[in-house]
């Protein structure tokens, strides 16, 4: 039974190592030296996450594959994240609007999994669920600085919830690979998270004077390999080494 | 990462001698000067530059480890990089911290810096090529500033002393941390052997170069020494570095790219070979292969980011506003 939920955990895993990829590339060109420190921070809890996720996802599959082979050694038809997880950062208010949406969603998911039927999920959500909590209200607080302190600021804001209007719906489609651990209880059905997500943004939007789009064409394809452009020269630097040298020890 | 041996001191003081020899006891009774003592205008000068030249360090040398966060070979590695270029972060943000208890703000501080006329240290200006110069700077420059910044643990600046220790305790982490990257590829693959070794033919001299000028060439080093902001020469720290870093070496397998390099039994030391004071004094003055990108990279960071400073000042000047509006009302 375990194996059949791989997949879906590997999708998981897939949206905190691709997510944290783009959060490090921030690392040393932050706007503030406090933020140079705490994207990497988050960057580092959401590596840390994937690495549990892939681990446990390796032992579940005992195929030998480990938590680099998983990382490193696939094709980019085979990466399973949502598509809001490998955009390109752009502006600073673009990267702590997706944060926060994506923080505010992992905290829900990872609330639920801490009463998962598998053990192992529920000990990587008990933990998991602190650090999205420090996540989502680190960057609400940005979401709310920068929708309510400038002009300039507030246009930017507004521009990014515009460009990451179409990539948030994709947070509550079923993934097609998870049916049987959501039958089985070991993962959250996400659908039923999306009321208290969009409350939580209502929320954080009107402290932050900004306005949600509401019925966007979602985008989707994520979950089955179908990436953005971007994808592939996220691969092409993150799988840079272990292309060149392969079978080696670092 | 780490504070060069200062470049371009040698500040002129105007104290009455009997305010100087004031001060003189009590720095050479080991007392800490802390940020309200009377302090020589001169001595205030020295500890600003030196530690917004290490500031700057630390915060240009996330430059080049930067450089390998998103190709790190392994997740393991990737995490330790991450977190190795945040701590220099960490380090950048103590030291601005520090500076600013002696008058300077960081905002003057790191405009000095984009604007291409503050000092760095002259290591940051290599490029780093391959996986192993992340291993090598580690090992060799995090090394090299452990020797510099341990006896800055005891300087009479009391702020900076203090920061010092912090910083060091994370400073030896990383070199272990590179010298484990090194080990690995030394017991590796051919290919890998052979990276970082040429990792060390690259990092070998400018590491050197990183104690500063010889001791005959620098014009600060005695005031420095008297004021205990210093307590070694350049080249006693150099040879320090070079008499612990050879085994090292040897230890992986691997050779430091100098011929004259032997050890000296009678002196209980190693000899070496020259160092390429040219190459150091231009890299100093911004004639390194990447002086202008490392600047560059740092201006466009703090310009592109000016928009998010405004914005956060002008939403906590709205907040307190809204705040006191609140108080008024009740
Ligand atoms: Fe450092
Ligand atoms: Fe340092
Ligand atoms: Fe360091």
């Amino acid at each position: 039974m375990p194996a059949a939920w791989v997949a879906a955990l590997i999708g998981l895993a897939d949206d905190h190592l691709i997510l944290g990829h783009r959060l490090s590339e921030w690392c040393g060109h932050a706007p503030m030296l406090e933020e140079d420190l705490a994207m990497p921070n988050i960057a580092l809890d959401l590596i840390g996450q994937a690495r549990g996720l892939y681990t446990y996802a390796g032992d579940l599959e005992g195929a030998g594959r480990d938590e680099d082979a998983l990382a490193f050694g696939r094709l980019e038809r085979a990466y399973r994240n949502l598509l809001i997880c490998e955009l390109p950062n752009g502006d600073f208010a673009h990267t702590m609007l997706r944060q926060f949406y994506f923080a505010s969603f992992m905290q829900l998911f990872w609330q639920e999994t801490e009463s998962s039927t598998d053990a192992t999920l529920a000990a990587i959500a008990a933990k998991a669920v602190k650090e999205a909590q420090y996540h989502r209200r680190h960057c609400a607080e940005w979401v709310i600085r920068l929708g309510d302190g400038t002009d300039e600021s507030a246009r930017r804001m507004a521009e990014a919830v515009t460009l990451l209007a179409p990539y948030t719906g994709e947070f509550f489609m079923a993934d097609p690979e998870a049916g049987g651990a959501v039958a089985a209880g070991v993962l959250p059905d996400t659908k039923a998270l999306q009321p208290a997500w969009q409350a939580d943004i209502e929320q954080v939007f009107a402290a932050a004077k900004l306005v949600l789009r509401e019925n966007v064409y979602a985008q989707k394809g994520g979950r089955r390999g179908l990436h953005t452009e971007a994808m592939g020269h996220l691969l092409a630097q993150l799988q840079f080494m272990q292309r060149s040298f392969p079978d080696m020890t670092w | 990462m780490y504070s060069q041996g200062l470049i371009g001191s040698g500040e002129q003081t105007t104290e009455t001698p009997e305010i100087l020899a004031a001060f003189q006891a009590r720095i050479d009774a080991d007392e800490k000067i802390e940020p309200n003592d009377p302090m020589p205008a001169a001595y205030r000068k020295t500890l600003i530059r030196q530690i917004g030249q290490h500031a700057h360090s630390e915060i240009v040398g996330m430059l080049p480890e930067g450089n390998w966060i998103t190709r790190a070979p392994t997740l393991r590695r990737k995490v330790a990089l991450l977190a190795k270029v945040q701590d220099e972060g960490g380090h950048g943000l103590y030291l601005y911290s520090a500076a600013e208890t002696l008058g300077v703000s960081r905002k003057q501080m790191t405009e000095e810096l984009v604007s291409g006329r503050a000092k760095y240290s002259s290591i940051f200006n290599y490029p780093t090529q391959t996986w192993a110069d992340i291993g090598a700077i580690g090992w060799l420059v995090d090394g090299a500033a452990i020797m510099n910044q341990v006896p800055l643990c005891r300087c009479s600046y009391g702020p900076y002393a203090r920061a010092m220790i912090r910083v060091c305790k994370e400073e030896s982490f990383h070199q272990r941390q590179g010298y484990e990257i090194m080990l690995k590829l030394a017991e590796g693959s051919l290919a890998q052997k052979e990276m970082a070794q040429d990792a060390l033919n690259r990092w070998w001299w400018p590491s050197l170069m990183m104690f500063g000028p010889p001791d005959g060439a620098s014009e600060h080093s005695d005031q420095s020494t008297r004021w205990k902001i210093k307590r070694f020469t350049n080249d006693e720290l150099r040879q320090k570095f070079v008499d612990a870093t050879v085994p090292q070496a040897q230890r992986l397998g691997l050779s430091p790219p100098d011929p004259a390099l032997a050890w000296n039994e009678a002196e209980g030391r190693y000899d070496y070979g020259e160092i390429d004071w040219d190459e150091f004094w231009a890299v100093v003055k911004g004639h390194g292969p990447l002086n202008k990108a490392r600047v560059a990279a740092r201006k466009k960071a703090w310009e592109d980011g000016a928009w998010v400073r405004e914005a956060a000042l002008a939403h906590a000047k709205k907040r307190a506003a809204r705040q006191s509006v609140a108080i008024a009302a009740e």
